[in-house]
């Protein structure tokens, strides 16, 4: 309003559709789509690291993290589920050159260190319930188990799609929806990466701490 | 002892002690019976699946949304009138006619109904329909997310009615704090139906909230920047996000209760370290927000309403913004005011108390906003007009007796008392309800093609809003006499009038929610004299009065470009020309039984949980996620609609619009 607008602004502004248009193809939307979606589950391991937070060092006269953890095990861990990340990083550049089989190959990769880092932690779990630390046992282990056990089952998640993603990319190649898949599966398990870091600083290093 | 194959389920679990139940589950059982029968008779399986139970088109979801709030609201008032009847009996040696282990989980479902089965779908549903056509889009950014969606509210609904007749609901109050809903103090089906129930529907409601932030974000027409945004859209982008931002609290909360219930894990415990003041918190964290999540997108209606019916521009559109914006932020810092008690100290207290203060400052600011909207304006009282000024004198109040429960002193006293029951009441009907009845009027041409009838929506509004003053004034007055939330009987027989006075005020609701029912039936009977030819039966202002009543299947023939606020407002005086010709064909998504596949399963999950039927647990959740996988496999989910098809629906406009100008 109060503008003097040039005549050719002036017909633009009776412009009321677009007459000549094209097809706006689906999946315009799934990357951003995806990274809201992260973010909400982000709040949720916000939720369990608030609770880690609070009840942390309730351990109802049960074992403590200094005679639980054991840091050798988990720096192995963490580098497992890093090699991971750093490999779909190289199954995502061989992707954007059209490569099917590397990014297979790296996708393949990428899944057996997820699965080394699955691996590790079960034993993990399993050394402590046969020590009597189970998750019942006071509200601290209830916490542990709860925060590190989503993690994983984000990641044997992150497994089975990824299994999924590789026959698809088998069968279709890496056409426009796949990709769009394969960008979605390399948000995901870097966002599990960096919720490890996390888990890895507040649970394991900080407890030994305690 | 668990049976391997039925876990907890016997006949036992079926109420045929109560007779209250049992009457309530013959007249369920004969009505449903008679509804399978009349859609075999009249054949319409086949047309239910085609074109809605499959349906991508976010107009129809919206509507299946509407339909089923309506559905639980006559479950929810139910009830209400039940407890009302209770209060109104149990006084001096009266025991009423419920005992306690009814009455504990009338109340629970009440809530957990209302809030979680009324208001969310009927928000949703409204947001789903009006969004997409506001923003000048085609469908929603994740059509088949939408359908997902939407089963899967509905799944939580049948597992919140399948406890009627099927073991028991929560005794807990609708929120189930710990430890009382713990597995100590509650053993039975109940605490975990409701768990069930609210995860099932959550899942629904945070990917639709997902689904609706990314398509106002993505799909706005051309030229719609966001301060050119209609005013429902930027409550619904708010809603939205505050929906991604708290949901996720809720299911996380709700997961440690579960494993506190089925692992024995210690979060929520009195002893080996566990906190219950946690989980109050954190139910709060999500549940503030919730309110706002409710109320937002019905200040977006009320705006729109106000515009409309005093045919000027929304007084203060940025000021309308800001506030929103500012609201959807503070929601989120006072959700300690929810319980003061807990005895977090004076600065805690008082640092939240202010917070929550703080929140009318923005509130007030529309308030004014719409007053001076009205002021000097053309008004039209129609029933969305009638229900809008109805909600700003009744919420102004319901609004104060908010602050002073925010003064940390005042709310030590009237803390659960039933003072805090009038207020939410007040503002949830008084905004909640009373913007879903002025959106459902004012939309109602838009999505079916004919207004409602005015007589049955005056008799509808002045029943509501008288009743509704009659049934809370005197819990206003009880609360401050100090009488608590949640009793089933009463010593003293002075209180008695009070309650029989509110229990004329649910009458008065209940006559008020007949005629609702009537004014949809009567509409549709004389729906050719109400037909709206035009598409804009209000003289509307924004995008969705642009296309016909009720919107083709894609919406609009031609992407419009907005140069404007009001953005048709602005093509009607600037002499828009409808286009005639030079369509093309449209790429629509195709529909899919998918969504409704995996709700089925979901119920069947829930039920088997509830139940400890734990091979059926594992059975269906299998199913979830095999379905799932198989459901990517499928990479044709979009097809042309074809031109011939536009063409014709575009030539019925014409001659619609033909008949009107003749």
């Amino acid at each position: 309003m109060g503008h003097a607008l040039t005549p050719e602004q002036a017909a633009a502004r009776t412009v009321f559709y677009q007459a000549d248009e094209h097809d706006h193809e689906a999946g315009g939307s799934t990357l951003l789509g995806f990274w809201i979606y992260l973010m909400s589950d982000c709040l949720i391991f916000a939720v369990l690291f608030a609770i880690y937070g609070v009840v942390g060092g309730n351990y109802a006269a049960g074992p403590a993290p200094k005679d639980l953890f054991d840091l050798s095990l988990v720096a192995l861990n963490t580098a497992m589920l890093l090699f991971s990340s750093i490999t779909y990083g190289f199954a995502m550049l061989s992707s954007y050159r059209n490569k099917v089989a590397a990014t297979q190959a790296w996708l393949v990769v990428t899944g057996l260190f997820g699965a080394a880092f699955l691996a590790i932690e079960l034993y993990e779990f399993a050394h402590m319930i046969h020590q009597g630390a189970t998750p019942q046992r006071s509200a601290f282990l209830s916490a542990f188990f709860t925060l590190v056990g989503t993690h994983g089952l984000h990641v044997t998640f992150g497994l089975v799609w990824l299994i999924t993603l590789l026959v698809q990319i088998g069968k279709h190649g890496l056409n426009r929806a796949n990709a769009r898949r394969l960008a979605c599966l390399s948000l995901f398990w870097h966002f599990l990466d960096v919720i490890w870091i996390g888990v890895f600083t507040f649970v394991y290093l900080m407890g030994m701490l305690r | 002892m668990l049976d391997p194959i039925f876990g907890r389920l016997s006949f036992a679990a079926l109420p045929l002690h109560e007779p209250i139940l049992v009457a309530t589950f013959a007249a369920v059982a004969i009505g449903g019976i008679a509804l399978f029968a009349a859609v075999t008779r009249y054949q319409l399986w086949g047309y239910l699946w085609r074109e809605w139970i499959t349906t991508i088109d976010h107009k129809r979801i919206g509507i299946m949304y509407m339909i089923l709030g309506i559905i639980m609201l006559l479950r929810g008032f139910a009830d209400a009138i039940m407890m009302r009847l209770q209060q109104m009996m149990a006084f001096g040696g009266s025991e009423g006619y419920l005992n306690a282990h009814h009455y504990d989980q009338i109340f629970t479902a009440h809530g957990v109904i209302m809030i979680f089965f009324v208001a969310m779908p009927l928000v949703t549903g409204l947001m789903n329909y009006i969004v997409p056509l506001q923003i000048g889009a085609r469908d929603v950014a994740f059509p088949f997310l939408n359908n997902f969606s939407f089963w899967m509210t509905a799944s939580g609904a049948v597992l919140v009615m399948f406890s009627l007749f099927i073991g028991e609901f929560a005794r807990t109050g609708w929120l189930a704090y710990p430890p009382l809903s713990g597995i100590q103090y509650s053993p039975d089906v109940g605490v975990d139906y409701y768990i069930w129930a609210l995860q099932i529907a959550g899942v629904g409601t945070l990917l639709s909230g997902v689904n609706l932030l990314a398509t106002i974000i993505k799909m706005r027409a051309p030229g719609m920047t966001l301060m050119k945004m209609p005013v429902f859209t930027w409550t619904s982008l708010c809603t939205n996000v505050l929906i991604v931002a708290a949901f996720p609290v809720l299911t996380a909360v709700l997961v440690l209760l579960s494993l506190d219930r089925y692992v024995g894990t210690n979060f929520f415990t009195n002893d080996f370290g566990g906190n219950p003041m946690m989980y109050v918190n954190l139910i709060w964290i999500w549940g503030h927000p919730e309110v706002y999540i409710l109320i937002l997108p019905l200040f977006g209606v009320f705006s729109e309403v106000t515009a409309t019916f005093c045919g000027k521009k929304l007084f203060g559109y940025s000021s309308m913004v800001y506030a929103t914006v500012v609201i959807t932020i503070l929601s989120y810092i006072v959700w300690l005011h929810h319980f003061f008690t807990m005895g977090s100290g004076a600065s805690v207290n008082s640092f939240f108390g202010i917070t929550t203060m703080i929140i009318s400052i923005p509130t007030g600011a529309k308030i004014f906003n719409w007053l001076f909207t009205m002021y000097r304006g053309r008004i039209r009282f129609e029933l969305p007009m009638m229900w809008t000024v109805a909600f700003m004198l009744t919420f102004v109040i319901g609004g104060m007796t908010g602050v002073l429960l925010a003064v940390p002193p005042a709310d030590f006293v009237l803390h659960n008392s039933l003072f805090l029951i009038a207020h939410f009441h007040n503002v949830i009907i008084g905004g909640v309800l009373f913007g879903l009845f002025a959106g459902i009027n004012y939309w109602f041409p838009k999505a079916f093609g004919y207004k409602l009838d005015r007589f049955w929506g005056l008799v509808s509004f002045w029943f509501w809003v008288i009743g509704f003053w009659v049934a809370f004034t005197p819990l206003y007055v009880l609360g401050l006499m100090g009488v608590t939330r949640r009793l089933r009987y009463f010593e003293d027989p002075s209180l008695q009038i009070w309650f029989q006075i509110a229990a004329v005020g649910a009458g008065l609701i209940a006559i008020g929610i007949g005629a609702m029912l009537i004014q949809f039936y009567v509409s549709f009977r004389k729906r050719k004299e109400l037909r709206d030819t035009t598409g804009d039966p209000w003289d509307g202002r924004t995008l969705e009065w642009s296309t016909s009543s009720p919107p083709p299947a894609y919406n609009f023939a031609f992407t419009p470009l907005i140069h404007d606020g009001d953005a048709w407002w602005d093509m009607k005086q600037r002499g828009y020309q409808r286009p005639l010709q030079g369509f093309r064909a449209i790429l629509m998504p195709a529909n899919t039984g998918a969504g409704f596949i995996l709700a089925v399963l979901s119920t069947v999950f829930g039920f088997a949980m509830i139940w400890y039927m734990w091979w059926l647990a594992i059975a269906s959740f299998i199913g979830i996620v095999g379905f799932t996988i198989y459901h990517t496999f499928n990479y044709q989910r979009e097809f042309h609609l074809p031109l011939q098809e536009i063409v014709r629906a575009e030539e019925e406009r014409s001659q619609l619009l033909a008949t009107v100008r003749s």
